[in-house]
């Protein structure tokens, strides 16, 4: 989901999506970037991202991810799957404040 | 899981490499922008991302199935084994090939003369129309004729069950004139023939209805090959025509090539439709073939229970007049019935079916003793191997894990061996199919790699690959690596057991050996009985002559002087001895019998009218009484010569001389009285391995229905081929019309004994090389042992046991084994023996001769076997052995 997050802005490769992540979580949610890539192939097959090569900033060649229509749905159906679950965790931790 | 994705797993794996590769490089490069030197912002870069081996090898797994990958390694490895091992691959696979072809190759034979069925549209729904139980040899019969036209005819009106019924027979035509004709394959069909079968033409028309007209028939039907091969493929058009039979038909149009008609081992050349002759359709010809397609919802069982309801019926109205009250009874109380018919109509069903079935067996017997000569060697091997697979054990490989791969191995032997076969069988079995051929009777079978053929191909290999592979892998991933790895490359406890398991297997090879070499001895000497059989005929220098004079017009009360005057031409050609005419050639078929009355007796017995020559020329002497002389005419008292089994029959013994018999009356051939005027001894009828049945002859002038066709027998000296030409062109000159086709006789009589030939070549064939088989296991065990024993052979050798002592030792073990395994076998051969009795002549499956013989024949080869590592054993230098230790 975060992954597709960080898509859903724009295509982006491996590196770029590891450190965007880290940084917006405020590298709470630190993760062996190698990790990632497992993570990527797996959504690939499940053709919610697509990828093709391309050149990144500093003229390396480097993997691109973009999300395909099929991912951008998947997004929002993980989003609001998410949303349930924190609103009802929320609700369950703080019941007195509703 | 997706295909795409796991044969894809390679260039991912790739992909993804380059892609870690890349993030490497982007972090380092920014770790050197943060101020890092070159190897500090590389191994930083490596920390941060994590192994890449491992995040690599995470994503392959997801590419893959994990059970496929490992057992495609195991494959990969089971085929580097082999090919390291070349020698022992080639002789596995060699060994299972031969075995798996020769019994794909039966089966083949088996599926196409058995099992098929034909090559129609919904096959099953054909039923064949008979009278239950046969007609009890009634009138005339035709090849596969089960019922006469006037009650097809009746059937075609009512057809109970049936959505349609169609009639056919088989029969010879003659195509082209004088002596360049040749005969054809001819199938007479009624109308609904093709449209009831669900033929379509391949080119032109096909028979219908409206071409069974008045006789002569004017339109034929020829098959593909026919076409192709006589017709030269030209299109078919209104100037297609053939001289069929004396008169030209217009061809209209080509069956498909899958059509070969409805006899299994025939092709069909030239289908006639059926035609309505001027006179009466003949009541008592059983020529005809009914079938037809049950109606949806109907059973055999239904058909045939209305079948019979309304046979009465059916008979009344086809009674046959002229024979004599009892059978006119029987006919009236014949039943018909429904039989299925998808898989066709064969003769060779009869003659091979119970051979086919046998060399079934034997060859599974055959691919038995091969594959236990693998699962020796396999065993073998995993002795070798046991060091291996201790390792393997103790770096923690799963036993089940380790069967498996084991299993591979030998799958993959079966496989390769399988494929082979399947190649040879296909070889095989043509060479089979061209064998029952003979000169006068093709055989064509259509053999196919059909869906069945691969499925009995498939389950041999995985049978044998069960066979000899799962014991000695059970073994051998039992072992314990420890004693394992311990003993080194010397024997283990387990070993003992493995040994044991060893003999059993040679104990059972030397068993089968015996069965199959006492089943090869006992066809061969059947065989070898039937070719040395005294038929009590004369068998050189006879030819036969089938001569049709329809087109010369003879009157009908002067066709017997024709054919006198025929018979006076033939023997006036020069170099030839004897000439007669008969109304039966013997030995070759077909039979011609009457009941008869002799005093209180009723009975049948064999009926031919013979010229006054018949008995000089087959060389059958006169036991007593006279022979046929120019005085026996037609208007003279009629006489008859009989064999000694007529004698022993009808009159018990008693002088026969004078006596009279009197036929009962039959369509044509009105009651007679005959006295009896001489006596033949016993001589073979319609086969050689048959009973010789109570046989009368009569003089030809005197046969009662006389026919524009005969059969000339002649005696020469000359080589038949000469004789042949002679003949045809003495009669050629006279009588241009006539069709005159011949026969060398003792080839003829070879040629019926094809069946037994087969099985005696293919039983003797299987047995010797059971035999060396069984008897390579054997040599294989013992030298085995003398490899094992090695050390104590030494000893015993350093310690002054001599040469022969040695010898006899080795000896003695291969000695045991062979007696357990004769033993065995001889218990086998007497249990199995039973059902090949029927395929035997003059001789019994129990036949102690044989039994002695195939039993003699092992221990020789057997003492052969174990001599050879005995041999080497008495050789061995006890220091060299001993040092070894």
């Amino acid at each position: 989901m975060l992954i597709l997050q960080t898509l859903a802005l724009g295509p982006a490769h491996g590196h770029t999506i590891a450190h965007v992540i880290g940084l917006r979580s405020e590298d709470v949610l630190q993760v062996e970037h190698g990790s990632l890539y497992p993570a990527l192939h797996r959504l690939e097959d499940r053709s919610w991202i697509a990828s093709f090569w391309g050149t990144s900033e500093n003229n390396r060649k480097a993997r691109y991810y973009r999300l395909t229509q099929a991912g951008r749905r998947q997004l929002g159906v993980e989003t609001s799957r998410w949303e349930r679950v924190v609103r009802a965790v929320n609700q369950v931790l703080r019941p007195a404040e509703e | 899981m997706s295909w795409r994705r796991f044969l894809r797993r390679d260039w991912w794996d790739r992909e993804r490499a380059n892609e870690i590769e890349s993030y490497l490089e982007i972090e380092t490069a920014g770790n050197i922008a943060r101020g890092m030197t070159a190897a500090e912002a590389a191994s930083a870069a490596r920390r941060k991302f994590g192994n890449p081996s491992l995040i690599r090898e995470e994503i392959y797994r997801m590419n893959t199935v994990f059970w496929l990958e490992s057992l495609l390694q195991d494959v990969r490895y089971g085929a580097r084994l082999l090919l390291a091992n070349p020698g022992f691959a080639l002789v596995a696979i060699l060994s299972l090939a031969l075995g798996i072809g020769a019994n794909t190759a039966i089966f083949q034979l088996l599926d196409a003369v058995r099992l098929r069925s034909l090559p129609l549209r919904n096959p099953q729904e054909l039923a064949e129309v008979k009278i239950v139980g046969g007609n009890g040899g009634m009138g005339v019969n035709g090849p596969y004729g089960e019922l006469t036209r006037p009650i097809w005819e009746e059937l075609h009106r009512s057809h109970p069950g049936f959505s349609g019924v169609f009639a056919w027979s088989k029969d010879q035509a003659v195509v082209g004139e004088g002596s360049d004709f040749q005969l054809a394959n001819a199938i007479i069909v009624s109308g609904d023939f093709f449209r009831v079968l669900g033929v379509s033409p391949w080119r032109g028309r096909l028979t219908g209805p409206d071409d069974e007209h008045a006789c002569p028939e004017t339109t034929a039907v020829v098959s593909e090959a026919y076409w192709q091969s006589k017709l030269g493929g030209r299109p078919i058009n209104a100037g297609t025509k053939l001289l069929i039979n004396g008169e030209l038909k217009q061809i209209v149009g080509v069956t498909p090539p899958s059509f070969f008609g409805l006899v299994v081992g025939e092709r069909f050349d030239i289908a006639l439709p059926f035609c309505r002759p001027q006179q009466q359709l003949s009541r008592n010809l059983f020529d005809v073939t009914v079938m037809g397609r049950l109606q949806p919802g109907w059973s055999l069982q239904r058909a045939s229970a209305r079948l019979a309801a309304i046979s009465p019926g059916i008979m009344a109205a086809t009674e046959t007049t002229g024979y004599d009250p009892g059978t006119i009874k029987r006919y009236r109380n014949f039943l018909l019935g429904a039989l299925p018919a998808s898989s066709g109509v064969s003769h060779l069903r009869d003659a091979y079916d119970s051979s086919l079935r046998l060399l079934l067996g034997i060859t599974g017997l055959v691919l038995l003793i091969a594959c236990a000569n693998l699962a020796n060697l396999m065993l073998a091997r995993a002795g070798t191997r046991e060091r291996e697979i201790a390792v393997r054990l103790a770096l923690g490989a799963g036993r089940i894990r380790l069967l498996r791969q084991l299993l591979v191995e030998s799958c993959l032997l079966a496989a390769i061996g399988a494929a082979l076969g399947f190649g040879l069988a296909e070889l095989l079995s043509r060479v089979l199919i061209s064998s029952l051929s003979t000169e006068n009777n093709l055989v064509t079978l259509p053999v196919a790699a059909d869906a069945r053929v691969l499925l009995f191909t498939a389950c041999v290999a995985v049978f044998t690959c069960i066979v000899f592979g799962v014991v000695p892998a059970l073994c051998a991933s039992g072992a314990d690596p420890v004693t394992a790895m311990k003993a080194g490359g010397r024997s283990t406890a387990a070993g003992r057991e493995r040994f044991s398991f060893q003999r059993a297997i040679v104990v059972m090879q030397v068993s089968i050996s015996l069965v199959l070499l006492v089943g090869a001895l006992l066809f061969v000497r059947s065989f070898y009985n039937l070719m040395t059989v005294d038929s009590g005929l004369r068998k050189d220098g006879i030819t036969v002559a089938y001569i049709g004079f329809q087109k010369s017009n003879v009157p009908r009360e002067h066709l017997e002087e024709f054919k006198r005057e025929l018979l006076e031409d033939v023997r006036s050609v020069p170099g030839i001895l004897d000439a007669a005419t008969t109304t039966m050639v013997p030995l070759l078929g077909g039979s011609w019998s009457h009941r008869i009355t002799v005093g209180p007796l009723v009975g049948d017995s064999k009926f031919t009218w013979v010229s006054p020559d018949y008995f000089q020329t087959m060389g059958v002497p006169l036991l007593a009484g006279r022979a046929f002389n120019q005085k026996d005419t037609g208007t003279s008292q009629r006489v008859a010569i009989v064999n000694q089994t007529f004698v022993r029959q009808f009159l018990k013994g008693t002088n026969p001389l004078g006596r009279t018999m009197r036929t009962h009356a039959e369509p044509n051939y009105p009651s007679t009285v005959y006295e009896i005027v001489g006596v033949i001894p016993d001589t073979k009828y319609d086969c050689l391995r048959c009973d010789t049945p109570p046989m009368a002859f009569a003089p030809a002038l005197q046969f009662p229905a006389p026919v524009p066709w005969t059969e000339i027998i002649i005696h020469s000296n000359e080589p038949s081929a000469v004789v042949i030409d002679s003949i045809k062109h003495r009669i050629a000159a006279k009588h241009p019309e006539i069709i005159a086709e011949f026969r060398v006789f003792g080839t003829q009589i070879r040629d019926e004994l094809v069946p037994e030939r087969l099985m005696a070549m293919l039983s003797g064939f299987f047995g010797v090389l059971a035999a060396l088989l069984g008897m390579v296991g054997l040599y294989g065990v013992i030298s085995y042992t003398v490899a094992r024993r090695r050390s104590e052979i030494g000893i015993r050798v350093a310690l002054g046991a001599n040469r022969g002592q040695v010898v006899a030792m080795v000896m003695r073990e291969a000695g045991v084994l062979l007696v357990i395994g004769v033993a065995i076998g001889t218990m086998l051969s007497l249990a199995a023996g039973r059902g090949a009795n029927s395929l035997l002549f003059e001789l019994k499956s129990y036949d102690p001769l044989t039994l002695a013989a195939a039993a003699g024949l092992l221990f020789v080869i057997g003492a052969l076997a174990g001599f050879l590592p005995a041999r080497r054993a008495s050789k061995l230098d006890p220091m060299d052995a001993l040092r070894c230790e």
